[in-house]
């Protein structure tokens, strides 16, 4: 198999069957109790942590890609990066229902109040936009450039996600630090000083460790309007 | 929170009457049923304030918050079965007329056990029932016979990184201290536990001997009791040294007081799906709120 088919026939697959097999899991163990003594709060666990994952491998394709010059990388990106937007939807959609009864006013006094919610609500909507664009098409109509601009609010989202798992735990910090400590290497990654090769200016962002000496693969952000579906 | 039964079917025009009336008791009928055998088991029965029904042994005896075994709620159950709690010792220190060192059956065995369920809420927002087994705090005061400078009691738990493994980090400062006014501590409500479930209680709850104050949140029940001092001054507890603009001395259950982080208006059963509204006192007002006539609720936190 080449690298493009075992990034569609293998590691996407595979993505999908994680990506659905923990919601199916969390769904099956609702309707036989077997969510441990507070299911809601399992559930929230897992769909905060699943979020944060999920973004976090999403953002280091790009660094694995540079590292590895295994281009195929940047293919998985949205994918990832749709499924961490359906973790913090499910995680969203489990505080309006279970926590809050649906009461929009509890939600807006309990966003509006504690920083915590506010950070995790404040990072839900930026992911909006970008689940929204993340079709090919949206891709194709927006653009590359103004693509990748859009979606550097990931960074945000991602950061938002950690400082509301920061500011939600009572006094052990551990486990919120141990994800901040991910986030802060793969965002140490983009720093200048790693990319190897400075791009010539104006040429578009996130291209920059291309090898000048391949085939110029299509724009990262692009790579599914080649695909075939 | 009740469940509402989805699926009401709005009015036909075209439908006979008779008909729409069939289809919709078939459908109310059927849905039901259906409905019934599909929700989380949580939904099913929501259960009611008053309904005093027990949380499940299991979800009562893996469910904790006792971080000289860690911090996640599940750690201690598996963590805390190597506490030796034979042969126990507990110190009676202060201002008392009865101070020394005392077996731990000296202590406990005068007073008889008796069975109270009650409904036990923690300050991060759920709650259970427990039929605790103890004996009023009160009582074994009364047989102490503390001086007229006793004004507080300081609870202290034991302190053995060796047998508790959470101790060896230093996410409290240890020991766990907590304290109780004099007349909280001789209130009638306040017990003592030696037991749950009608059986001795498990190391993760507390053993050998816990304090259950059940109109406060659940912080206040120091765990595996080595200490017991009358003093004069109000004690320093563990979480109002940790977070004092989080956590006061008196943590009462006010629904109308939020923690910083959290509204403390609504809770959250173990093991149901919804929360529901918190009571003042947890649902004890009747019997302790004349404890605190006059006093500023928002400021004595």
């Amino acid at each position: 198999m080449t690298r493009t088919q075992v990034v569609k026939w293998v590691v996407k697959p595979m993505i999908w069957a994680v990506g659905l097999g923990i919601p199916a899991r969390l769904t099956w163990g609702a309707f036989h109790d077997a969510l441990g003594a507070d299911p809601v709060e399992t559930i929230q666990r897992w769909t905060g942590r699943g979020a944060l994952v999920g973004l976090f491998l999403s953002l280091a394709m790009t660094p694995l890609r540079r590292a590895t010059g295994w281009n195929e990388a940047i293919r998985l990106r949205r994918l990832l990066g749709v499924f961490a937007f359906l973790y913090a939807s499910l995680h969203f959609v489990t505080y309006v229902v279970f926590d809050q009864s649906l009461s929009l006013e509890m939600i807006r006094k309990d966003v509006m109040e504690h920083t915590w919610v506010t950070a995790g609500f404040v990072t839900w909507l930026l992911l909006v936009p970008l689940a929204v664009t993340s079709t090919a098409g949206m891709v194709r109509r927006l653009g590359g450039v103004r693509w990748r601009r859009l979606h550097q609010l990931v960074y945000l989202a991602a950061a938002g996600g950690v400082l509301h798992f920061l500011w939600l735990v009572k006094e052990d910090v551990a486990t919120p630090a141990r994800f901040g400590a991910v986030l802060v290497v793969l965002l140490a990654t983009r720093l200048p000083l790693w990319s190897r090769n400075r791009p010539p200016a104006g040429a578009p962002a996130g291209d920059r460790a291309r090898p000048p000496a391949r085939r110029r693969p299509p724009p990262e952000a692009l790579d599914s309007t080649r695909s075939p579906r | 929170m009740r469940v509402r039964q989805r699926g009401e079917l709005p009015a036909s025009a075209v439908t006979p009457e008779s008909t729409y009336l069939d289809r919709r008791n078939f459908v109310a009928a059927a849905g039901g049923v259906a409905l019934g055998a599909l929700l989380p088991p949580g939904w099913r029965a929501p259960r009611w304030l008053d309904d005093l029904k027990p949380t499940p042994y299991d979800a009562v005896t893996t469910y904790n918050n006792y971080y000289e075994f860690g911090t996640d709620k599940a750690s201690p159950a598996k963590l805390a079965g190597s506490l030796r709690t034979s042969p126990w010792t507990v110190e009676v220190a202060g201002e008392a007329k009865r101070t020394g060192r005392y077996a731990y059956d000296d202590l406990v065995r005068p007073h008889p056990a008796q069975e109270r369920i009650y409904r036990h809420r923690c300050v991060e927002g759920w709650s259970m029932v427990v039929p605790w087994l103890g004996f009023p705090l009160g009582d074994l005061i009364r047989r102490l016979e503390p001086t007229s400078r006793a004004k507080f009691v300081e609870f202290t738990t034991l302190n053995d990184p060796a047998q508790m493994p959470g101790q060896r980090g230093d996410m409290l400062p240890w020991p766990y201290v907590e304290g109780l006014r004099m007349d909280e501590a001789m209130h009638p409500l306040t017990l003592l536990v030696t037991g749950l479930y009608g059986k001795p209680l498990p190391n993760q709850n507390g053993a050998p001997l816990r304090l259950v104050v059940p109109w406060k949140y659940g912080f206040k029940g120091g765990k595996a009791i080595v200490r017991i001092r009358f003093v004069e001054t109000q004690p320093m507890t563990t979480w109002n040294i940790v977070a004092p603009n989080e956590y006061g001395f008196y943590a009462n259950v006010n629904p109308k007081v939020d923690h910083p982080r959290w509204s403390q208006a609504r809770e959250r059963p173990i093991g149901e799906f919804f929360k529901r509204d918190t009571l003042m006192f947890n649902g004890y007002a009747d019997q302790v709120a004349g404890l605190y006539t006059g006093m500023n609720l928002v400021t004595n936190y």
